[in-house]
Protein backbone atom coordinates (compact mmCIF):
# COMPACT_ATOMS: atom_id res chain seq x y z
CA UNK A 1 0.00 0.00 0.00
CA UNK A 2 1.14 3.64 -0.67
CA UNK A 3 1.56 5.53 2.14
CA UNK A 4 -0.84 8.10 3.23
CA UNK A 5 -0.09 11.56 3.64
CA UNK A 6 0.23 11.10 7.58
CA UNK A 7 2.32 8.08 6.95
CA UNK A 8 4.61 10.12 5.02
CA UNK A 9 4.97 12.61 7.50
CA UNK A 10 5.17 10.46 10.27
CA UNK A 11 8.27 8.72 8.15
CA UNK A 12 9.95 12.17 7.65
CA UNK A 13 9.12 12.86 11.20
CA UNK A 14 11.83 10.29 12.29
CA UNK A 15 14.74 12.29 10.76
CA UNK A 16 14.02 14.98 13.34
CA UNK A 17 17.02 15.48 15.74
CA UNK A 18 16.76 17.06 19.64
CA UNK A 19 18.28 20.53 18.68
CA UNK A 20 17.02 20.87 15.08
CA UNK A 21 16.10 23.96 13.96
CA UNK A 22 13.29 22.60 10.90
CA UNK A 23 11.55 24.68 8.04
CA UNK A 24 7.87 23.19 6.79
CA UNK A 25 7.12 23.68 3.95
CA UNK A 26 3.45 23.86 2.91
CA UNK A 27 0.82 20.63 2.32
CA UNK A 28 2.46 16.91 3.86
CA UNK A 29 5.90 19.11 5.44
CA UNK A 30 3.42 20.72 7.33
CA UNK A 31 1.80 17.57 9.14
CA UNK A 32 5.41 16.46 10.86
CA UNK A 33 4.89 19.26 13.01
CA UNK A 34 2.29 16.78 14.41
CA UNK A 35 4.47 13.83 14.73
CA UNK A 36 7.83 15.13 16.46
CA UNK A 37 8.52 12.23 19.21
CA UNK A 38 7.86 13.11 22.70
CA UNK A 39 11.19 12.79 24.08
CA UNK A 40 12.78 15.77 21.49
CA UNK A 41 12.46 19.02 21.04
CA UNK A 42 12.75 20.90 17.75
CA UNK A 43 11.74 24.43 16.64
CA UNK A 44 10.17 25.38 13.63
CA UNK A 45 11.25 28.20 11.43
CA UNK A 46 8.36 30.32 9.58
CA UNK A 47 10.27 32.42 6.69
CA UNK A 48 8.02 35.44 7.45
CA UNK A 49 10.71 35.81 10.61
CA UNK A 50 9.83 33.47 13.58
CA UNK A 51 11.86 31.35 14.63
CA UNK A 52 9.62 29.29 17.37
CA UNK A 53 6.38 28.43 15.66
CA UNK A 54 3.90 27.27 18.05
CA UNK A 55 0.24 26.19 18.04
CA UNK A 56 -2.55 28.06 16.22
CA UNK A 57 -4.07 30.64 18.93
CA UNK A 58 -7.02 30.10 20.74
CA UNK A 59 -9.88 32.66 19.92
CA UNK A 60 -8.47 34.96 23.30
CA UNK A 61 -4.71 34.62 21.19
CA UNK A 62 -5.98 35.45 17.85
CA UNK A 63 -3.59 38.16 16.64
CA UNK A 64 -3.60 39.91 13.31
CA UNK A 65 0.05 40.41 13.82
CA UNK A 66 1.11 36.61 14.31
CA UNK A 67 0.97 34.88 11.23
CA UNK A 68 3.24 32.29 9.65
CA UNK A 69 4.38 31.70 6.14
CA UNK A 70 1.30 30.19 4.84
CA UNK A 71 -0.36 33.45 6.35
CA UNK A 72 -2.00 31.74 8.92
CA UNK A 73 -2.52 32.71 12.09
CA UNK A 74 -0.14 31.49 15.02
CA UNK A 75 1.47 32.13 18.30
CA UNK A 76 4.93 31.82 19.27
CA UNK A 77 6.22 29.17 21.62
CA UNK A 78 8.48 29.51 24.54
CA UNK A 79 11.96 30.30 23.48
CA UNK A 80 10.46 31.90 20.14
CA UNK A 81 12.34 34.95 18.39
CA UNK A 82 10.84 37.44 15.87
CA UNK A 83 12.98 39.37 13.10
CA UNK A 84 12.59 40.78 10.32
CA UNK A 85 12.65 39.03 6.47
CA UNK A 86 16.51 39.70 5.96
CA UNK A 87 17.84 38.17 9.03
CA UNK A 88 15.03 35.14 8.60
CA UNK A 89 17.16 34.69 5.28
CA UNK A 90 20.27 35.03 6.49
CA UNK A 91 19.41 31.88 8.83
CA UNK A 92 18.50 30.32 5.59
CA UNK A 93 20.50 31.60 3.04
CA UNK A 94 23.47 31.09 5.42
CA UNK A 95 22.73 27.32 5.86
CA UNK A 96 21.63 28.06 9.67
CA UNK A 97 18.40 25.92 9.34
CA UNK A 98 19.36 22.07 10.34
CA UNK A 99 16.58 20.61 7.81
CA UNK A 100 14.15 21.56 5.41
CA UNK A 101 11.38 19.73 4.31
CA UNK A 102 8.79 20.86 0.98
CA UNK A 103 6.85 19.28 -1.35
CA UNK A 104 8.43 19.07 -5.20
CA UNK A 105 6.21 18.52 -8.62
CA UNK A 106 9.54 16.49 -10.01
CA UNK A 107 13.03 15.42 -8.81
CA UNK A 108 15.62 14.51 -10.92
CA UNK A 109 18.77 12.05 -10.57
CA UNK A 110 21.23 15.14 -10.27
CA UNK A 111 19.10 16.45 -7.25
CA UNK A 112 17.75 19.27 -8.84
CA UNK A 113 14.33 19.92 -7.37
CA UNK A 114 11.22 21.58 -9.91
CA UNK A 115 8.13 22.73 -7.68
CA UNK A 116 6.69 26.04 -8.46
CA UNK A 117 5.90 26.47 -12.32
CA UNK A 118 3.29 24.33 -14.50
CA UNK A 119 4.09 26.51 -17.98
CA UNK A 120 0.68 27.58 -19.20
CA UNK A 121 -0.83 27.24 -15.81
CA UNK A 122 -1.15 29.97 -13.69
CA UNK A 123 1.94 31.06 -11.78
CA UNK A 124 1.68 32.00 -8.27
CA UNK A 125 5.32 32.59 -7.60
CA UNK A 126 8.17 30.72 -5.88
CA UNK A 127 7.90 32.72 -2.20
CA UNK A 128 11.13 31.25 0.07
CA UNK A 129 11.58 27.78 -1.92
CA UNK A 130 14.32 28.75 -4.10
CA UNK A 131 16.16 30.32 -1.34
CA UNK A 132 15.55 27.55 1.10
CA UNK A 133 16.62 24.61 -1.15
CA UNK A 134 19.81 26.83 -2.29
CA UNK A 135 20.63 27.21 1.42
CA UNK A 136 20.33 24.23 3.14
CA UNK A 137 22.43 21.16 2.64
CA UNK A 138 19.85 18.89 4.66
CA UNK A 139 16.44 18.84 2.83
CA UNK A 140 14.30 16.09 2.68
CA UNK A 141 11.62 16.54 -0.71
CA UNK A 142 7.82 14.80 0.04
CA UNK A 143 6.15 14.09 -2.98
CA UNK A 144 3.65 11.04 -4.65
CA UNK A 145 6.62 8.78 -6.60
CA UNK A 146 4.07 8.97 -10.02
CA UNK A 147 1.28 11.28 -11.46
CA UNK A 148 -2.17 10.06 -11.25
CA UNK A 149 -1.42 8.81 -14.54
CA UNK A 150 1.58 6.75 -13.50
CA UNK A 151 4.09 8.97 -15.06
CA UNK A 152 7.12 8.75 -12.74
CA UNK A 153 7.98 12.19 -10.70
CA UNK A 154 11.29 10.49 -10.57
CA UNK A 155 13.24 11.45 -13.46
CA UNK A 156 16.24 11.52 -15.56
CA UNK A 157 16.22 15.10 -16.16
CA UNK A 158 13.48 17.60 -14.86
CA UNK A 159 10.98 19.09 -17.28
CA UNK A 160 9.67 21.45 -15.59
CA UNK A 161 11.36 24.74 -15.22
CA UNK A 162 13.90 24.50 -11.48
CA UNK A 163 13.17 25.62 -8.40
CA UNK A 164 17.11 24.59 -7.55
CA UNK A 165 20.15 22.72 -9.21
CA UNK A 166 21.70 19.77 -7.42
CA UNK A 167 20.50 20.25 -4.16
CA UNK A 168 18.15 17.82 -3.58
CA UNK A 169 19.72 14.59 -1.83
CA UNK A 170 16.62 13.07 -0.07
CA UNK A 171 13.32 11.98 -1.26
CA UNK A 172 10.04 10.61 0.22
CA UNK A 173 7.16 9.54 -1.94
CA UNK A 174 4.49 7.59 -0.80
CA UNK A 175 6.34 4.48 -2.04
CA UNK A 176 9.76 4.80 -0.95
CA UNK A 177 12.31 6.75 0.59
CA UNK A 178 15.33 7.78 -2.11
CA UNK A 179 18.95 9.26 -1.68
CA UNK A 180 20.15 10.74 -4.56
CA UNK A 181 24.20 9.46 -5.04
CA UNK A 182 26.30 10.05 -7.86
CA UNK A 183 23.56 10.67 -10.04
CA UNK A 184 21.37 8.14 -9.44
CA UNK A 185 18.41 7.07 -7.19
CA UNK A 186 18.90 5.02 -4.63
CA UNK A 187 16.16 3.01 -3.22
CA UNK A 188 16.97 2.50 0.54
CA UNK A 189 13.15 1.46 2.09
CA UNK A 190 9.91 1.01 0.23
CA UNK A 191 6.26 1.22 1.56
CA UNK A 192 4.60 -1.61 3.54
CA UNK A 193 3.42 -4.13 0.98
CA UNK A 194 4.99 -2.21 -1.94
CA UNK A 195 7.25 -4.09 -4.11
CA UNK A 196 10.62 -3.54 -5.71
CA UNK A 197 9.22 -3.71 -9.29
CA UNK A 198 6.38 -1.70 -8.79
CA UNK A 199 9.20 1.13 -7.37
CA UNK A 200 11.33 0.37 -10.36
CA UNK A 201 8.31 0.39 -13.00
CA UNK A 202 7.69 3.73 -11.41
CA UNK A 203 10.95 5.57 -11.54
CA UNK A 204 11.45 7.01 -14.68
CA UNK A 205 15.38 8.10 -13.37
CA UNK A 206 18.15 5.95 -12.40
CA UNK A 207 17.63 3.87 -9.89
CA UNK A 208 19.81 1.53 -8.08
CA UNK A 209 18.08 -0.85 -6.19
CA UNK A 210 20.42 -2.51 -3.17
CA UNK A 211 20.14 -6.33 -2.44
CA UNK A 212 17.68 -5.98 0.68
CA UNK A 213 15.25 -2.58 0.90
CA UNK A 214 13.19 -2.91 3.92
CA UNK A 215 10.15 -1.77 4.26
CA UNK A 216 9.22 0.74 6.41
CA UNK A 217 7.24 0.24 9.60
CA UNK A 218 4.70 2.21 11.20
CA UNK A 219 3.01 1.51 14.57
CA UNK B 1 13.61 72.79 16.46
CA UNK B 2 11.91 71.20 14.06
CA UNK B 3 15.37 69.26 12.34
CA UNK B 4 14.87 66.26 14.01
CA UNK B 5 10.28 66.30 14.29
CA UNK B 6 9.43 63.53 11.68
CA UNK B 7 6.14 64.04 12.07
CA UNK B 8 3.54 64.83 9.20
CA UNK B 9 -0.12 65.37 9.92
CA UNK B 10 -1.98 64.36 7.39
CA UNK B 11 -1.86 60.90 4.81
CA UNK B 12 -2.20 63.60 1.89
CA UNK B 13 1.79 65.39 3.42
CA UNK B 14 2.84 61.63 4.22
CA UNK B 15 2.91 61.09 0.22
CA UNK B 16 3.68 64.06 -1.01
CA UNK B 17 6.18 64.18 -4.04
CA UNK B 18 4.73 60.69 -5.51
CA UNK B 19 4.57 60.79 -8.99
CA UNK B 20 3.21 58.74 -11.70
CA UNK B 21 6.30 56.05 -13.20
CA UNK B 22 8.29 56.31 -9.30
CA UNK B 23 9.58 53.09 -7.72
CA UNK B 24 7.70 52.14 -4.73
CA UNK B 25 9.28 49.63 -1.15
CA UNK B 26 6.21 48.34 0.39
CA UNK B 27 6.85 46.50 3.81
CA UNK B 28 4.36 43.84 4.41
CA UNK B 29 4.15 39.89 4.32
CA UNK B 30 0.63 38.99 2.85
CA UNK B 31 -1.82 41.19 4.59
CA UNK B 32 0.27 41.45 7.55
CA UNK B 33 2.34 44.34 8.70
CA UNK B 34 1.41 46.24 5.61
CA UNK B 35 1.07 50.15 5.22
CA UNK B 36 -2.75 50.16 4.77
CA UNK B 37 -3.19 54.20 5.42
CA UNK B 38 -0.51 54.77 2.84
CA UNK B 39 -1.67 52.24 0.14
CA UNK B 40 -4.95 54.45 0.19
CA UNK B 41 -3.61 57.49 -0.08
CA UNK B 42 -1.94 56.48 -3.12
CA UNK B 43 -4.87 55.18 -4.50
CA UNK B 44 -6.57 58.48 -3.61
CA UNK B 45 -4.09 60.26 -5.32
CA UNK B 46 -4.63 57.77 -8.49
CA UNK B 47 -0.63 57.89 -8.89
CA UNK B 48 -0.15 55.76 -12.51
CA UNK B 49 2.56 53.31 -13.77
CA UNK B 50 4.24 52.20 -10.52
CA UNK B 51 6.90 50.02 -10.18
CA UNK B 52 5.84 48.01 -6.91
CA UNK B 53 8.56 46.07 -4.97
CA UNK B 54 6.76 44.38 -2.03
CA UNK B 55 6.78 40.61 -1.15
CA UNK B 56 2.47 40.12 -2.47
CA UNK B 57 0.53 42.37 -4.25
CA UNK B 58 -2.34 42.18 -0.98
CA UNK B 59 -6.19 41.04 -1.99
CA UNK B 60 -9.05 41.77 -3.79
CA UNK B 61 -10.27 45.09 -2.03
CA UNK B 62 -7.75 45.47 0.05
CA UNK B 63 -3.81 46.20 0.12
CA UNK B 64 -1.81 46.94 -2.80
CA UNK B 65 -4.53 45.06 -4.76
CA UNK B 66 -6.80 48.46 -4.43
CA UNK B 67 -3.93 49.77 -6.28
CA UNK B 68 -4.75 47.50 -9.03
CA UNK B 69 -8.71 48.82 -9.25
CA UNK B 70 -7.52 51.72 -11.26
CA UNK B 71 -4.28 50.49 -12.69
CA UNK B 72 -2.20 52.07 -10.48
CA UNK B 73 0.45 48.93 -11.01
CA UNK B 74 2.56 48.35 -13.91
CA UNK B 75 5.54 46.77 -12.89
CA UNK B 76 5.58 44.43 -9.58
CA UNK B 77 8.54 42.81 -7.67
CA UNK B 78 7.02 39.82 -5.27
CA UNK B 79 7.91 36.49 -4.39
CA UNK B 80 3.72 35.22 -4.22
CA UNK B 81 1.49 36.77 -5.86
CA UNK B 82 -1.34 34.29 -6.08
CA UNK B 83 -4.45 35.33 -3.44
CA UNK B 84 -5.84 38.06 -5.73
CA UNK B 85 -8.55 37.72 -8.83
CA UNK B 86 -7.98 41.06 -9.97
CA UNK B 87 -4.33 40.84 -10.37
CA UNK B 88 -4.39 37.35 -12.10
CA UNK B 89 -6.53 38.72 -14.47
CA UNK B 90 -4.24 41.84 -15.14
CA UNK B 91 -1.00 39.23 -15.14
CA UNK B 92 -2.80 36.70 -17.97
CA UNK B 93 -4.14 40.05 -19.96
CA UNK B 94 -0.41 41.55 -19.70
CA UNK B 95 -1.19 44.36 -18.47
CA UNK B 96 1.06 44.27 -15.49
CA UNK B 97 4.65 43.31 -15.63
CA UNK B 98 5.03 40.92 -12.70
CA UNK B 99 9.16 39.91 -11.56
CA UNK B 100 8.79 36.67 -9.73
CA UNK B 101 11.38 37.14 -7.60
CA UNK B 102 12.61 34.78 -4.32
CA UNK B 103 12.00 35.99 -0.73
CA UNK B 104 15.10 35.85 0.18
CA UNK B 105 16.57 37.45 -2.72
CA UNK B 106 13.77 40.42 -2.38
CA UNK B 107 14.52 40.89 0.80
CA UNK B 108 18.43 41.71 0.27
CA UNK B 109 17.75 43.43 -2.75
CA UNK B 110 16.08 46.39 -0.08
CA UNK B 111 18.68 45.45 2.24
CA UNK B 112 21.41 45.73 0.19
CA UNK B 113 19.72 49.03 -1.47
CA UNK B 114 19.62 50.71 1.58
CA UNK B 115 23.18 49.82 2.65
CA UNK B 116 24.85 51.73 -0.64
CA UNK B 117 25.56 48.08 -1.87
CA UNK B 118 24.38 47.99 -5.92
CA UNK B 119 24.62 43.91 -6.35
CA UNK B 120 25.49 40.72 -4.84
CA UNK B 121 25.69 37.22 -5.71
CA UNK B 122 23.50 34.42 -4.42
CA UNK B 123 23.13 31.05 -4.93
CA UNK B 124 19.41 31.07 -4.82
CA UNK B 125 18.01 30.99 -8.61
CA UNK B 126 20.91 29.50 -10.20
CA UNK B 127 19.81 27.53 -13.03
CA UNK B 128 16.26 28.51 -12.67
CA UNK B 129 14.27 31.09 -14.09
CA UNK B 130 15.42 33.12 -12.06
CA UNK B 131 19.13 33.32 -13.32
CA UNK B 132 18.63 33.91 -16.78
CA UNK B 133 20.55 35.93 -18.49
CA UNK B 134 22.16 36.80 -15.31
CA UNK B 135 26.01 36.90 -14.47
CA UNK B 136 27.36 33.59 -12.92
CA UNK B 137 30.53 33.81 -10.62
CA UNK B 138 31.87 30.62 -8.82
CA UNK B 139 32.53 30.89 -5.39
CA UNK B 140 33.65 27.81 -2.81
CA UNK B 141 33.14 25.52 -6.02
CA UNK B 142 29.63 26.61 -6.61
CA UNK B 143 27.64 28.78 -8.83
CA UNK B 144 26.11 31.70 -7.55
CA UNK B 145 23.89 35.02 -9.85
CA UNK B 146 24.55 38.58 -9.52
CA UNK B 147 21.29 39.98 -8.46
CA UNK B 148 20.98 43.80 -8.19
CA UNK B 149 19.48 45.59 -5.24
CA UNK B 150 17.11 48.57 -5.43
CA UNK B 151 16.49 51.79 -3.74
CA UNK B 152 12.71 53.27 -4.48
CA UNK B 153 12.02 56.62 -4.82
CA UNK B 154 9.23 56.25 -1.88
CA UNK B 155 9.34 53.28 0.56
CA UNK B 156 6.60 53.17 2.76
CA UNK B 157 6.37 51.11 5.75
CA UNK B 158 3.94 49.75 8.81
CA UNK B 159 5.51 50.12 12.18
CA UNK B 160 4.27 49.67 15.70
CA UNK B 161 5.42 53.21 17.75
CA UNK B 162 7.84 55.34 16.59
CA UNK B 163 9.05 58.51 18.04
CA UNK B 164 9.16 62.34 16.24
CA UNK B 165 12.41 61.23 15.91
CA UNK B 166 11.79 58.43 13.35
CA UNK B 167 12.84 55.73 15.32
CA UNK B 168 10.41 52.69 14.82
CA UNK B 169 9.67 49.56 16.38
CA UNK B 170 7.49 47.28 15.08
CA UNK B 171 5.44 44.25 16.59
CA UNK B 172 5.39 40.55 16.32
CA UNK B 173 6.11 39.40 13.05
CA UNK B 174 4.19 42.19 11.65
CA UNK B 175 8.00 43.45 11.25
CA UNK B 176 8.59 41.19 7.92
CA UNK B 177 10.06 42.86 5.10
CA UNK B 178 9.26 46.42 7.15
CA UNK B 179 12.35 47.43 7.90
CA UNK B 180 14.66 46.57 5.04
CA UNK B 181 12.15 48.54 3.19
CA UNK B 182 12.41 51.44 5.64
CA UNK B 183 16.15 51.79 4.95
CA UNK B 184 15.43 51.37 0.78
CA UNK B 185 13.65 54.88 0.28
CA UNK B 186 15.24 58.16 -1.19
CA UNK B 187 11.91 59.17 0.80
CA UNK B 188 10.95 56.94 3.48
CA UNK B 189 7.42 57.08 5.13
CA UNK B 190 6.65 55.25 7.99
CA UNK B 191 2.95 55.33 9.16
CA UNK B 192 2.49 53.71 12.82
CA UNK B 193 -0.22 52.75 15.43
CA UNK B 194 1.15 55.16 18.10
CA UNK B 195 3.44 58.13 18.25
CA UNK B 196 5.00 58.10 21.58
CA UNK B 197 7.01 61.00 23.59
CA UNK B 198 10.85 60.81 23.11
CA UNK B 199 12.86 58.87 25.24
CA UNK B 200 9.73 56.08 25.50
CA UNK B 201 10.98 53.39 23.50
CA UNK B 202 14.65 52.23 24.79
CA UNK B 203 17.60 52.96 22.36
CA UNK B 204 18.28 49.58 21.67
CA UNK B 205 15.26 48.44 21.61
CA UNK B 206 15.00 50.40 18.22
CA UNK B 207 14.48 48.18 15.13
CA UNK B 208 14.54 51.34 12.55
CA UNK B 209 16.77 54.33 13.77
CA UNK B 210 15.49 57.59 12.37
CA UNK B 211 18.13 58.09 10.33
CA UNK B 212 16.30 56.05 7.62
CA UNK B 213 12.71 57.32 8.10
CA UNK B 214 11.91 61.09 6.38
CA UNK B 215 8.28 60.86 7.73
CA UNK B 216 6.24 60.02 10.67
CA UNK B 217 2.27 59.64 10.65
CA UNK B 218 0.03 58.22 13.59
CA UNK B 219 -2.94 55.98 11.74
CA UNK B 220 -5.55 53.78 12.50
CA UNK B 221 -5.42 50.22 11.82
CA UNK B 222 -8.15 47.85 10.33
CA UNK B 223 -5.15 44.81 10.18
CA UNK B 224 -7.24 43.15 7.96
CA UNK B 225 -6.19 38.39 8.37
CA UNK B 226 -6.23 36.93 5.57
CA UNK B 227 -6.22 32.79 6.56
CA UNK B 228 -7.57 32.88 10.40
CA UNK B 229 -6.97 29.72 12.29
CA UNK B 230 -8.02 28.87 15.71
CA UNK B 231 -7.58 25.90 18.00
CA UNK B 232 -10.47 25.10 21.07
CA UNK B 233 -9.13 26.50 24.01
Amino acid sequence: MALTREQMAQRVARELEDGFYVNLGIGIPTLVANYVPDDIDVMLQSENGLLGMGRYPTEAELDADMINAGKETVTARTGAAIFSSAESFAMIRGGHVDLTVLGAFEVDQQGNIASWMIPGKLIKGMGGAMDLVAGADNIICTMTHASKHGESKLLEKCELPLTGAACIRRVLTDLAYLEIENGAFVLKERAPGVSVEEIVEKTAGKLIVPDHVPEMIFD
Amino acid sequence: MAGFDKRVSSYEEAMEGIEDGMTVIAGGFGLCGIPENLIAEIKRRGTKDLTVYSNNCGVDGFGLGILLEDRQISTIYASYVGENALFERQMLNEEITVVLTPQGTLAEKMRAGGAGIPAFYTATGYGTPVGDGKEVREFNGRPHILEESVVGDFAIVKGWKADRYGNVIYRDTAQNFNPMAATAGRITVVEVEEIVEPGELKPDQIHTPGIYVDRIIQGSFEKRIERRMVREG
